[in-house]
């Protein structure tokens, strides 16, 4: 006799059943990106919207093309343009309200001007006489973000905190779609959806990271199909089309307000431009395929719906130009300015108060920048 | 004398103290980690807190630790002030890039504008009979990076005083609590708790003139009980309990071995490239005039940490700390 035979009737309890915890069907991205310009949607868009869509292209364009241009006279370090996904940095800072927060990656420092932080605060990273060049509460922008995804669970540790105090901030958070490979993307997306904090993933789809396609990166439907797994909704849009992005980034972030949680959002756009200046981008993908995208420039398709409906003349381009012409102008000027530099700065603000050691480190340097201001100019800098 | 009974209490409960003290004082301290909600944490130090201070004050994360420390970095940028737990020593390791990039320099980038007042506890250490990944003294790797406070109790009184000064910091501090002194007891008064010293200040546990045993943590039990053996040997061990590793009290490590003219650091972490080496190199720059001998290193060796029933041939132990003061070239005294 077993055991089981001693106890008499051994009856094992079935296990719960099964239950999805949701339908999955819902959060489903679109089997197309979403596309308003060209379509029965453009009717319904607002003309004002429009204009200042168009206004911020262009302004956008001539940014990405004069920082473009301050790199090769040396006066930026590096720039990673943005040439091509104007319209998804435009609105990424536009559907935002002031209360709200951009969480930059270090490609976006257009969405960054287009949310009112000084351009040349904004280029102190590329230029290299600090980090961040501005103060990040007074426009409630993060440090642009260098390591990848890195500053996705930031976005969400805020828009949590804000919820926690019962504040009215929604986050936006920017990624490309390399940086969805990395861990911090999933362990943001899982922190966000499991607190259902008012976030907003913007993922540019620019086609490359660095010089490694989609293809390589990723075996995923689509990156929208992801937010599946998360339980939080993806949406595709057509990232080059401006009226289309602002009109699902703006739902995303009603959403997040209204307290639905995450959404997770990506744009399928192009990087027309290299990687960065230091960047060949011949090594890795052909110009005709350059080419097909230029036909499918979001300033270009913005301007056609503008124009068949009556709402751009010339004059109106002639002002959008002026106005991106005389920022240029204004940011060169600012630019071709040597940055005042400190050497004490080294030491000032890696603590609260600096610790006994650091003080002797700055000592140091203090005695070095002294001997040669005493050696004066013939005596050359230390070695 | 009206005297409140001081009850022996551990270091674990001292820490809980601590956190439930910060948080009734302060509603933007929240403490997240895995665990330490329902449970109270593996270790129990954040036993009731969730149930005083609703999930919201104290919270089960998903199990991420980068997602854990990265979402903090947020909720500090929004004016909480997190405290977060990492289960283990070993199980930090992929919240390392969160540390060192965005919490260690957070205040820099941004020239000051942005701090991040973020405690993030770290149970560390060995000798409690932990399996693989359980056991790591990982202070070197924070050691290295500047922007953080490293901090690490040896008392039940410091666990507490250590712990509330961290959650008090404007920057982020790391807490290193010993695993093996968890359990360990004090006297204690948790009512009337000493006052909070801040940050930096090491302090000596028992005073000698023989030689210097420069220790922290885990090790200072160690040192202490070596330090009585010691006087069979005619030696009067002073032993120093650094109790910060960053900042590092250079004066009351230095005023203590020009006195004595001998020392020896003491520390689980492995020698090469542990804090023995950069604590025993400012030792002799800033005393070399006083020493009667190089300073030596006792130490864990360096290997992956080993498996529990061998962990016992690893750890600095009394009979390796009495054979280094040995070692401290005596006979030119005789």
């Amino acid at each position: 006799m077993t055991v089981m035979e001693q106890r008499g009737a051994y009856r094992p309890t079935p296990p719960p059943a099964w239950q999805p915890r949701m339908d999955p069907a819902p959060l489903l991205p679109d089997a197309e990106p979403y596309r308003v310009l060209g379509t029965e949607a453009a009717a319904k868009a607002d003309p004002e919207l429009l204009r200042t869509l168009y206004a911020q292209l262009v302004r956008g364009r001539r940014y990405n093309a004069q920082a473009t241009a301050l790199t090769k006279q040396g006066r930026l370090a590096v720039y990673p343009s943005t040439t091509g996904q104007e319209a998804c940095e435009v609105a990424a800072a536009l559907v935002l309200e002031e209360q709200d927060w951009l969480f930059p990656s270090y490609r976006d420092t257009l969405a960054v001007v287009a949310r009112g932080v000084d351009p040349v605060e904004a280029l102190t990273l590329l230029r290299g006489d600090w980090h961040t060049g501005y103060d990040p509460y007074e426009h409630r922008v993060a440090p642009l973000c260098t390591p990848l995804a890195t500053q996705l669970p930031h976005a969400v540790g805020l828009a949590h905190a804000a919820r926690l105090k019962g504040d009215d901030v929604v986050a936006l958070a920017m990624v490309g779609d390399g940086g969805t490979s990395e861990g911090d993307f999933h362990e943001a997306l899982n922190f966000a959806a499991v607190w259902q904090a008012p976030v907003v993933f913007l993922v540019q789809n620019n086609g490359f990271a660095i010089s490694v396609p989609l293809a390589k990166q990723t075996a995923a439907p689509s990156l929208a199909h992801k937010a599946v797994g998360y339980g939080m909704p993806g949406r595709l849009v057509d990232g080059n089309d401006a009226a289309a992005v602002h009109e699902v980034l703006s739902d995303a972030v009603r959403h997040a307000r209204a307290g639905g949680g995450p959404t997770l959002v990506e744009a399928i756009t192009y990087r027309v431009d290299a990687h960065t200046n230091a960047d060949d981008a011949t090594r890795y993908r052909g110009d005709a395929e350059v080419e097909t995208w230029r036909e499918h420039d979001p300033i270009q398709l913005l301007e056609r719906e503008l124009t068949a409906r009556g709402l751009l003349d010339e004059a109106g381009k002639q002002a959008a130009r002026d106005a991106a012409e005389a920022m240029a102008a204004d940011l060169r000027a600012h630019m071709n300015q040597d940055p005042a530099l400190d050497p004490m700065d080294l030491f000032t603000h890696v603590y609260a108060e600096p610790t006994s050691q650091l003080r002797e480190q700055r000592d140091q340097v203090r005695a070095e920048l002294e001997a040669e201001a005493e050696a004066g100019p013939e005596g050359g800098t230390h070695r | 004398m009206t005297t409140v009974a001081v009850k022996p209490a551990t270091m674990a409960q001292a820490l809980t103290r601590a956190l439930r003290d910060a948080m009734a004082a302060d509603p933007a301290v929240h403490v997240m980690g895995e665990d330490v909600g329902t449970l109270g944490g593996v270790f129990r130090v954040t036993d009731g807190l969730a149930k005083e201070f609703g999930e919201d004050r104290c919270t089960d994360t998903p199990l991420a630790e980068a997602g854990i420390l990265g979402t903090a970095v947020g909720m500090a940028m929004y004016g909480l002030r997190p405290v977060v737990e990492m289960q283990f020593d070993a199980f930090a390791y992929p919240a390392f890039e969160q540390l060192i990039s965005h919490v260690a320099r957070m205040r820099n980038r941004t020239r000051g504008r942005m701090s991040l007042p973020i405690t993030i506890r770290v149970p560390y250490g060995g000798g409690i009979g932990g399996v693989e990944h359980h056991s790591d003294s990982s202070e070197a790797y924070y050691m290295a990076t500047p922007g953080l406070h490293v901090v690490t109790p040896a008392t039940v009184a410091d666990a507490y005083g250590l712990l509330r000064a961290a959650i008090a910091s404007d920057d982020p501090v790391v807490v290193l609590e010993p695993k093996r002194l968890y359990w360990s007891k004090d006297s204690w008064n948790p009512e009337e708790p000493a006052p909070v010293e801040p940050i930096g200040r090491a302090v000596v546990r028992r005073s000698g003139r023989s030689a210097t045993l420069i220790t922290y943590g885990p090790s200072v039990p160690v040192c202490m009980e070596a330090a009585e053996a010691a006087r069979a040997e005619g030696w009067d061990l002073e032993v120093v309990d650094l109790r910060s590793l960053v900042p590092f009290d250079d004066e009351t490590v230095c005023a203590s071995v020009r006195r004595t003219g001998r020392a020896v650091v003491v520390h689980e972490s492995g020698s090469f490239g542990g804090p023995g080496g950069e604590i025993a190199a400012r030792v002799t720059e800033r005393c070399f005039h006083h020493l009667e001998a190089p300073v030596l290193r006792v130490a864990g060796f360096d290997v992956p940490y080993p498996p529990p029933m061998l962990e016992r041939h690893h750890l600095p132990g009394v009979d390796r700390i009495l054979d280094a003061v040995g070692r401290l070239q005596w006979e030119a005294e005789s």
